[in-house]
């Protein structure tokens, strides 16, 4: 229930976010979702794509800073409240989030949230015992 | 205004005579109270009867500064430590600072040398000295409160930095003398401008600048902003601190060395050979009157040349110019030694980045600063910005605890940093000195 995040160091400079784009493009990869974390001097680029192992691979190899990070996928149900809802659960089994962000399903369904937690298998363990919907891997790389 | 007529304007004959006398009781004194200087004579093959001429000097070995870090703390000292007054240290490049000793008389030495200083530069009794060097480990603040005594002047110990209280003392208490880096000279004036001090109504007529390298086109951007004259200084803790080299008022062309305490030569720093007057080279001193840590050609790294034509002050002895350059890769920020082995000590510390790194200096509204740009490790990755900035934080927190500097440190890619073949280029001085 575990979901691999490519992550990317990225200084201020123009043309860097193209770089990393462009490069991915290029190699079929197709980019799910994504959040860009940045300071004055740096960024962080978070990607969810649909090949993980292949995009780290490129990355790499054409020397960019890049890591590789389990998150988790949370369907939000798109009523007031619901985001809350999830945080709620959280907060109350004492997990942190690092950061987290949103994006859609393209068929129109619920959001989805990606976590990142400070205790990524007690947060799986909990939100699927709370009765949240998380989402695999495959079927976001794939979606 | 000369301080001591008798051995100021010294006949250069007379001069030479008393250096080689005093040069003899040097090496009789080393060889037999520091072991240190009894081994080095013992491998260059030189017994200190071998000293019958001034060239003879170049029998001698030299002195490094990985000497005195070898013989930390106190090791070459050539008094017992009951002797020793006073003890200053200054930066390393390892973290142990190089330490340096006086005995009573070593203290009143310096304070002569301060004396022929401020004198040089038209200070006197009557005058006030705002003494804006840094106290502490430090020499340059003690050193020049010393001389400053020692001529009569009013001296205002008020050491570096809060250039607010520095205007206000400067305007309330008439200071007619300040001492300080060039550099921090040129702040204060721009502090007085915002503050809307009247340059006019200051009663400042001159400034004794040193401890950094600076240059003539700054001299006279200093002179016509505070409306002054502007004296360069040069000194080094190992060899006694401010006070080895000063400039006279009347010139304002090269720094008098008082020879009739130290023996001044230039070398060719790859090879050793002593090079003529006039030719640019290692700086090498010889300490031929102090007590507790003398030393024997002690190799400086600071690049100049020596002028020997006669001054029009009538001072006798042999003038080094500014400072070109160093033949180590050491960097005086604010006045601070640094070495880039010390900012690297602190980062392969941390796991999370790599080797390689660059320091930048640049001068921007005329104080230096220091960023250093250091690049991540590769297979260790945070993706969360405050532990990255944390990291950074902790970086630049270490460096000031360390080397005394503020600094900035940013964070870079993985392989940005340009790569050398041979040895690493790890700095990049943007100023323009």
């Amino acid at each position: 229930m575990k979901l691999q995040q490519i992550s990317v160091f990225i200084e201020n400079q123009s043309g860097r976010l193209y770089d990393v784009t462009n490069l991915l493009g290029q190699n079929g990869i197709n980019i799910r979702a994504l959040s860009l974390a940045d300071t004055s001097d740096f960024g962080i680029l978070r990607l969810i794509v649909n090949n993980p192992e292949n995009a780290y691979k490129i990355l790499k190899d054409n020397e960019f800073t890049v890591g590789r990070t389990e998150v988790v996928a949370v369907e939000v149900k798109d009523e007031p409240g619901g985001l809350a809802e999830i945080l709620g659960a959280l907060s109350k089994n004492e997990i942190n989030v690092e950061y987290m962000y949103a994006f859609v399903e393209p068929s129109g369904g619920n959001a989805i949230m990606i976590f990142r937690f400070d205790e990524t298998d007690k947060a799986v363990e909990k939100l699927t015992a709370a009765g949240f919907t998380l989402v695999p891997g495959n079927k976001i790389y794939g979606i | 205004m000369i301080w001591n007529q008798q051995y100021e304007t010294m006949p250069r004959d007379e001069l030479r005579k008393l250096q080689l006398l005093r040069l003899k009781q040097l090496c009789e004194n080393v060889y037999h109270r520091v072991p240190f200087y009894k081994n080095a004579f013992d491998r260059a093959g030189v017994k200190p009867e071998d000293i019958k001429s001034l060239d003879d000097l170049q029998k001698l070995p030299f002195t490094y500064k990985q000497d005195m870090r070898d013989n930390y703390p106190f090791g070459m000292f050539a008094v017992p430590q009951e002797q020793v007054v006073r003890i200053h240290a200054s930066s390393g490049t390892t973290g142990k600072p190089t330490v340096v000793g006086y005995t009573a008389r070593d203290v009143d030495t310096w304070a002569e040398l301060m004396a022929r200083t401020m004198s040089a530069a038209g200070v006197g009794r009557g005058d006030i000295l705002q003494n804006a060097y840094g106290y502490g480990l430090f020499t340059g603040g003690l050193g020049a409160h010393y001389g400053g005594e020692k001529i009569g002047a009013s001296v205002i110990p008020i050491s570096g930095g809060n250039s607010k209280k520095q205007l206000m003392l400067l305007k309330d208490f008439g200071s007619t003398a300040i001492s300080c880096t060039p550099s921090y000279a040129l702040s204060l004036y721009e502090t007085a401008v915002e503050e809307g001090i009247n340059i006019d109504e200051l009663k400042l007529r001159v400034g004794i600048f040193g401890a950094e390298p600076w240059t003539d086109a700054m001299r006279q951007e200093i002179e016509a902003k505070w409306k002054i004259d502007a004296l360069d200084i040069y000194g080094l803790s190992e060899i006694i601190g401010p006070g080895v080299g000063y400039e006279c008022v009347e010139e304002k062309r090269g720094m008098h060395i008082s020879e009739d305490h130290f023996i001044v030569e230039t070398i060719d720093p790859k090879t050793g050979e002593v090079l003529p007057a006039g030719e640019e080279g290692e700086l090498v001193f010889t300490t031929i009157t102090k007590e507790a840590i003398p030393l024997i050609r002690y190799r400086t790294r600071d690049i100049t040349s020596l002028i020997t034509d006669p001054c029009k002050c009538g001072r006798s002895s042999v003038r080094m110019q500014k400072v070109t350059g160093r033949s180590d890769d050491m960097l005086i920020i604010r006045g601070v030694n640094v070495f880039p082995s010390q900012v690297e000590a602190i980062i392969v510390t941390k796991k999370e980045l790599s080797p390689h790194y660059l320091l930048i200096v640049d001068r921007i509204d005329n104080m230096d600063t220091l960023e250093v740009q250091i690049e991540l490790a590769e297979g260790v990755f945070m993706d969360t910005i405050s532990r990255l900035q944390e990291l950074a934080k902790t970086v630049e927190k270490e460096i000031k605890d360390m080397i005394g500097v503020t600094c900035k440190v940013r964070i870079v890619e993985h392989k940005t940093i340009a790569r050398s073949e041979g040895k690493a280029m790890r700095v990049l001085d943007k100023r323009k000195l």
